[in-house]
């Protein structure tokens, strides 16, 4: 993928237009996660921490195969072994969790700090540690639980998907690692493509309720249920069973928090524009009415 | 000339003045002002990216994001000390409701059809509710905010926070609003008031002019302590 894709699109908490954004791009960046065919090996969660340099941190054993409950600041990959029990026995669904780089990014609406989050025109939404204050609003703002604090440096961290890699015009690690090719990594289109055709294959095996997770994609793979409000994502899951994403410890209807969305939609201008309003009317009364007389009977001292 | 000079309650009271606010009061009144402004600012620089500059001045994003709570909790602590000094003198009478009849004429200076009031006016009244109850609105979500890792180790955290930011806004606005009005009204538009809150003395017909009843009560004290003693 070419650097060209590596254009601004939205910076947090910064007034005004996002420098470079509006350039004409070629093509977003997508990953395309084909679950039916993940057979748990973790070789990406190995991948994932190789390549970006961090100790493999310690791992809790809870009675599954899961290397620990949820992602962690320098654990970005994580294969949850979702269990579930049905009427033809048990069943082990496996999936890929990472940040899921969405086109509406929670994380980067609901961050205060100038450019500490940034969103590439390819899709790819990326952390600036630098530029990071630690508050953690980007943790309230993920609908997927994605973005996790360091208690030591005061920052936060979550998958680039690779942005480094990608500018490099390389496949992100998680995708090179895996054997059995249930990664898939190219353009947003060509992704849906091919996750539209895995799901027909699997359709016509009778897993009647295969489709695609793409919450909130405005351009839906024809046939396939899109919820959310989060305007599609650059990670995208075929899922043996579309109509229950939460067996998959996925989100059924992924969008911004209600009040994220109020206290930096309307609040923020409400609030800004309350406190000019609120300055000129304090000037147009002293401008109309002046300071109280000193004391009683005191009307001259203000001629002086 | 120091003759003429009388110590009372921390402050230098010269002829035709009488104490308005004592030394402790004065002390605390600052301290919160000075707190406040710090909290402002720093929040402000966190409300909107269109204020973010406010951050660089204050030291950089992370600066803030470390001594904003801190000096919330400061804030905090001083609000509880005024509410142990004025908690009383706050309580809202029947001359106050009588007074906010009067309020157009009163923000108008048609000063004449004002009704009296005593030591602190109604709307100075409601402005110090409107901080007490913002504090303890800013306090708790501040102290959710505070450690969010905490909170949001939790399912219910993650939905939690959005709503504890959200009324911290809320709160700090209300604050806002109420604090332009008291600087307002403190240095520009009731003056000889800013000189009473900073050494605590204010001429006898300033009191006479703006809080009538307040110096009516203080010349009938001062008359029976004055009676009371041997000279």
């Amino acid at each position: 993928m070419s650097n060209g894709t590596l254009e601004i699109k939205a910076i947090s908490g910064h007034s005004g237009k996002a420098p470079g954004s509006g350039v004409s791009r070629d093509y977003d960046v997508c990953k395309l996660v084909d679950t039916t065919t993940c057979i748990g090996c973790k070789a990406c969660e190995v991948a994932c921490v190789e390549w970006n340099g961090y100790e493999f941190r310690e791992t809790t054993f809870a009675n599954t195969y899961q290397t620990m409950p949820e992602t962690a600041w320098n654990f970005w990959n994580l294969i949850k072994f979702n269990e579930m029990e049905t009427d033809s026995g048990m069943q082990w669904l496996m999936r890929k969790d990472q940040c899921m780089h969405c086109e509406e990014p929670g994380c980067l609406i609901a961050c205060p700090a100038d450019g500490a989050i940034v969103q590439y025109s390819n899709g790819i939404v990326d952390f600036n540690q630098a530029n990071c204050i630690g508050c953690q609003y980007c943790v309230s703002g993920c609908p997927f639980n994605i973005p996790k604090f360091n208690a030591a440096t005061k920052k936060v961290y979550k998958c680039t998907l690779c942005s480094d890699r990608v500018g490099a015009g390389l496949e992100p690690a998680c995708i090179k690692s895996c054997p059995t090719g249930c990664l898939h990594f190219g353009s947003k289109e060509d992704m849906k493509f091919e996750a539209k055709k895995r799901v027909d294959q699997l359709i016509a095996n009778g897993h009647n309720d295969a489709g695609i997770y793409n919450p909130g994609d405005p351009d839906p793979t024809p046939g396939v249920s899109s919820p959310g409000s989060i305007g599609g994502t650059h990670v995208i899951y075929v899922l043996n069973d579309a109509k229950h994403p939460e067996n998959y410890a996925l989100p059924a209807d992924p969008s911004v928090p209600l009040f994220v969305k109020l206290w930096k939609g309307p609040l923020k201008w409400i609030g800004g524009l309350g406190m000019l309003a609120g300055l000129a009317a304090l000037f147009g009364h002293y401008v109309r009415y002046g300071p109280k007389p000193l004391d009683e009977g005191d009307e001259g001292r203000r001629a002086q | 000339m120091s003759d003429n000079i009388e110590v009372r309650h921390g402050t230098d009271i010269r002829k035709g003045e009488m104490v308005r606010y004592t030394l402790r009061e004065r002390m605390c009144h600052w301290l919160s002002a000075v707190s406040y402004v710090y909290l402002l600012l720093s929040g402000l620089a966190l409300f909107s990216p269109y204020l973010y500059w406010i951050a660089y001045i204050l030291g950089g994003g992370p600066t803030i994001r470390f001594w904003h709570p801190w000096v919330g909790l400061v804030f905090f602590f001083v609000q509880m000390w005024m509410h142990t000094l004025w908690q009383r003198e706050m309580k809202i009478t029947d001359q106050d409701r009588q007074w906010g009849k009067t309020v157009k004429e009163y923000v108008t200076n048609r000063d004449e059809k004002v009704a009296p009031t005593g030591n602190f006016n109604y709307g100075q009244k409601q402005f110090y509710w409107a901080m007490f109850y913002s504090t303890l609105v800013l306090i708790i979500t501040g102290l959710l905010m505070w450690f969010p890792e905490v909170v949001s180790l939790r399912a219910w955290g993650h939905s939690l926070m959005p709503v504890v930011i959200f009324l911290h806004c809320i709160a700090a606005l209300v604050t806002i609003a109420a604090f332009m009005i008291h600087v307002y009204m403190g240095i520009v538009f009731v003056s000889g008031g800013l000189q009473g809150i900073l050494w605590g003395h204010v001429p006898v017909s300033w009191a006479k002019t703006h809080h009538r009843l307040w110096f009516e009560k203080v010349q009938r004290e001062d008359r029976s302590r004055i009676s009371s003693s041997e000279f």
